[in-house]
């Protein structure tokens, strides 16, 4: 691909872009959220035409005017969100569109028998008999590539992979694409995890802001080299900070049960207490109590009982309006859903806790003027970008809407807050700023409380870890521990019996 | 502060200087709130042509008498046609005053719909919330019959418009509490209405026309001239001129779009109405705003059914079960809504769209022009087609952009290509 250039009203996607991709090569294409790296790939896979430059296929200049040509020119695509139709099965699912045929009717068992050849071939181990809606997502991300190769795809284009797929599955996707490279394929990695880039690609693309920053080969590339050319300025993968000066005790739950919608205990006599000026790590695997857990705490959810203290004040029955009160802030773990109205514009979400007080409105009636105001000065203060008061949040990219939501919080200057999975999604720009940001807040005497799923921030960032399994507190540590320690314990393996 | 007076979500084309996907998305989404109504309209006035078409007449200047029929010929050669009752060229006003009496109970019925949906609901009892504004702005329009007129019309349209509130106010109770869907309470609700107010203004019934000579007439007792509404335009009496409630469905659209974009109730039904849970994380409470904006949107119906009885939109400012049988301004509404994006403009061009067609109609059609028994169920018809075409986003915005994907290729900029 030569000089590629795309605009979209009002914006640049693609600036003379340059990509040149080896027979049988991994070739990884970096770059943060909204660097272009999606765009290019559209072009190339037919689905945008570019307003300028050319794409050459075995030297040769191809012109693609959809992804049927493209991929009757050998390339695949496999896009972040999977395409494929639950309730058919495994083979369907691959050969639709292109099915073998005996007579009118679909040949199912010719159908299953080259599935099979394909992934023995290239060790894609899938039953091909089995239904979509049953298989784990890894497996759907290899009958998505089966699919690819089974319309002849010479070059594959991955998408963000392993954004979907647990560490483990991640390493057999690995190794998927190594068979694919000794098998001659060419592939395009798409991504923004430094770690994965390092240990997958023979040559890497970095674009940034729409641009090629440059194109190098793995040997000689750092995380912190390639960290650089994506942000543009040197980023600090450790976070830097002091010891806790902890103060008083802020937040504190004693003995609380919740219950899910079905009914079901998902917390389980959980106790602890977090003060002023520390950050407490709530590790654990997804689905043990934490959703629950902070729930209950913000006033989304009614708790069985025990007891949960903001600042002294009692909140066990609060509703969320009176936890706000209190002085809890909440970075909720899904800012798409429970973080921000989309369609409101940025002021509005700026003035979700505060738009019944002064100085939002007064009896009832709202300023939009001032709304506005407070806006763009969040704005600036927290370094949102891609839009003014005005646009609707959901035209920001993730760190941005994520960074609005913190601003929100923290502008509203809590004793305590929850954060919880603050980092999910984001590029490394993004989660260096709220990681730093977090510590600062620490450090002005906020009591915060990180939930998440990724060991690695809960290690960076927390001055005391707590370990929740099965709705149940089963670990707790301050100063070094070992990440295989809490992994165990993130598994049960080291229940403590309470007494 | 600098800009107090601008709408706190920008334009499409504000948005799309971001140039994120995202805010392309809502780009072609909002750019859709315009086409796509518009292309529903065109595409339902050319099948309902094809019907005129299928019936041996020709569509074009069916659509030309009804357009006359409605009095949207006045705006040609308004000067010359000020009076009305009073010969030819007076039609065209007179016709007019009728087709703006028919949009102003659509612009009520059509914001009923549109304020729940704004909260994320689909208020399909407008026509019971409407029945119930008529059964009360009854009872007391003809019942106060000593009051001086203001306040007896104040005290009318108030109740009725509170009536509306809390009958459809039940339907968000319901939801709120047990989880009821309020589309299958209010159509239960409609019907309750509709046999009660058959009740009531029936033969026998507590509101039925009272005096022995009456006693078979299925109608209510006329509305008392204190609560009659004082017409602008035109001559007073049944079927009479243009009355003031034309200026308080106005009004409503003013009071409906305040309400929306300029209170913190507002702020909240939008709030629930995009996205519940980001409501309640922001300590709205959503039964709360659930059972308010239903109340509201009854309001809104209940008003409508008052201002038609005490303006003399019904027969003789009286009501009576056949009118409850042939009644369908809370349907219509429905579309006018749905047509008009659940905004106040768009709702006001919606209620004046079916009003024209309402009344037009009705008007003046001759079976040289077109089947006499077809022309009231084309309006139904286009109705009809609206509500179906214009949930169908997806598929006209399909077509909208592949439209625009086709352009490139026939005219393709060869210089730049050759030039990179």
């Amino acid at each position: 691909m030569r000089g590629i250039r795309k605009e979209f009203p009002g914006v640049v996607a693609n600036d003379d872009v340059s990509l040149g991709v080896r027979r049988g090569e991994v070739h990884a294409l970096l770059g943060e959220n909204g660097a272009g790296k999606s765009t290019l790939m559209n072009i190339l896979y037919g689905l945008y035409r570019p307003d300028a430059g050319e794409i050459l296929l075995n030297g040769e200049r191809v012109v693609f005017s959809s992804a049927r040509d493209a991929i009757r020119a050998g390339i695949g695509m496999v896009h972040q969100h999977f395409m494929l139709i639950p309730v058919m099965t495994v083979a369907e699912n691959i050969v639709l569109g292109v099915e073998p045929r005996d007579g009118l009717l679909l040949d199912e068992r010719g159908a299953e028998r080259s599935v099979l050849e394909l992934s023995e071939r290239f060790g894609l181990a899938v039953n091909p008999g089995s239904l979509v809606r049953d298989i784990t997502v890894g497996q759907e991300q290899r009958v998505e590539i089966l699919k690819a190769l089974y319309r002849g795809a010479d070059l594959l284009i991955l998408d963000e992979p392993t954004a979907v797929l647990t560490p483990q599955e991640a390493g057999e996707l690995f190794e998927i694409i190594r068979s694919l490279q000794a098998d001659g394929k060419s592939i395009i990695f798409i991504t923004h995890k430094l770690k994965e880039v390092l240990e997958i690609a023979d040559r890497i693309t970095v674009l940034r802001r729409g641009k090629t920053i440059e194109t190098v080969p793995r040997e000689g590339a750092t995380e912190a080299s390639l960290a650089r050319a994506m942000v543009g300025r040197e980023v600090l993968l450790r976070v830097e900070k002091q010891p806790a000066q902890a103060g008083e005790t802020l937040l504190e739950v004693e003995d609380l049960w919740v219950s899910d919608d079905r009914g079901i205990e998902k917390v389980r006599g959980v106790s602890f207490q977090v003060r002023a000026g520390e950050i407490v790590g709530l590790a654990g695997v997804d689905g043990n109590g934490q959703t629950e857990l902070i729930e209950a705490l913000t006033g989304l959810r009614p708790a069985e009982r025990g007891e949960i203290r903001v600042g002294g004040r009692e909140l066990r029955h609060a509703s969320a309006r009176e936890t706000l009160d209190a002085g809890l802030g909440h970075i909720p773990e899904d800012r798409q859903r429970r973080g921000l109205v989309l369609e409101f514009s940025l002021a509005e979400n700026i003035a979700l806790h505060d738009y019944a007080t002064p100085p939002d409105s007064r009896w009832g009636w709202l300023f939009p003027g001032r709304l506005i105001a407070r806006a763009r000065q969040l704005i600036e203060e927290f370094d949102v970008r891609g839009g003014g008061p005005l646009t609707p949040a959901g035209a920001l990219s993730g760190g941005n809407q994520q960074k609005l939501v913190a601003a929100r919080e923290l502008a509203r200057d809590p004793q305590a807050l929850i954060a919880a999975q603050p980092t999910r999604g984001l590029d490394v720009g993004a989660i260096e700023y709220l990681h730093r940001r977090l510590v600062a807040e620490r450090d002005e005497g906020r009591a915060i409380l990180l939930v998440s799923l990724e060991l690695d921030e809960i290690l960076s960032l927390s001055d005391r870890i707590l370990v929740i399994y099965e709705g149940e507190i089963v670990g707790e540590h301050t100063g070094e521990v070992s990440e295989e320690r809490i992994g165990l314990e993130m598994l049960g393996s080291e229940r403590k019996v309470p007494a | 502060m600098s800009e107090p007076k601008r709408d706190l979500v920008e334009s499409p084309e504000q948005a799309a200087s971001t140039g994120t996907l995202a805010a392309r998305i809502s780009l072609s989404q909002r750019a859709g709130g315009v086409i796509v109504p518009v292309a529903t309209v065109v595409f339902a006035f050319l099948m309902g042509g094809l019907v005129v078409l299928a019936t041996g007449h020709n569509p074009l200047l069916a659509y030309r008498d009804i357009f006359d029929g409605a009095g949207l010929n006045w705006i040609f050669h308004p000067t010359t046609n000020t009076a009305i009752n009073g010969g030819v060229p007076a039609q065209a006003a007179f016709n007019l005053s009728q087709t703006l009496l028919q949009t102003t109970t659509l612009i009520l019925t059509g914001l009923a719909v549109a304020f729940a949906f704004r909260c994320g609901m689909f208020n399909i009892g407008g026509q019971g919330q409407y029945f119930v504004g008529i059964i009360v702005a009854s009872w007391l329009g003809v019942d106060f019959a000593g009051m001086s007129a203001f306040p007896h019309i104040l005290l009318a349209l108030s109740a009725a418009t509170l009536a509306g509130a809390v009958w459809a106010g039940i339907a968000g109770v319901l939801k709120a509490t047990v989880g009821a869907h309020e589309v299958i309470s209010t159509i239960m609700l409609n019907w309750i209405a509709y046999y009660v107010a058959s009740w009531l203004f029936g033969d026998g019934g507590p509101l039925h026309w009272s005096g022995a000579a009456n006693a078979t007439t299925p109608l209510s007792n006329p509305v008392s001239p204190s609560a009659q509404l004082p017409v602008f335009w035109g001559t007073g009496g049944g079927f009479g001129g243009l009355d003031i409630g034309f200026f308080v469905a106005l009004a409503a659209l003013v009071v409906f779009w305040i309400l929306l974009n300029r209170t913190t109730l507002g702020y909240e039904v939008r709030a629930v109405g995009f996205n519940p849970d980001a409501a309640a994380y922001g300590g709205i409470n959503v039964k709360k705003n659930l059972i308010r904006a239903m109340a509201i949107s009854g309001a809104f119906a209940g008003l409508a059914g008052a201002l038609d009885l005490l303006g003399g939109n019904t027969s003789n400012f009286q009501y009576g079960p056949l009118d409850v049988q042939v009644s369908q301004v809370g349907f219509i509404g429905i579309a006018v809504a749905l047509l008009g994006r659940n905004t106040a403009v768009g709702t006001f061009l919606g209620a004046l769209l079916f009003g024209s067609l309402l009344y037009g109609t009705t008007q003046g059609l001759t079976s040289n022009v077109i089947q006499t028994d077809l022309a009231t169920n084309l309006t139904y018809i286009i109705q009809g087609l609206v509500v179906l075409f214009v949930g169908a986003d997806i598929l006209i915005l399909y077509l909208w952009n592949s439209r625009r994907r086709l352009r490139p290729r026939r005219a393709p900029h060869a210089p730049a290509k050759a030039a990179a």
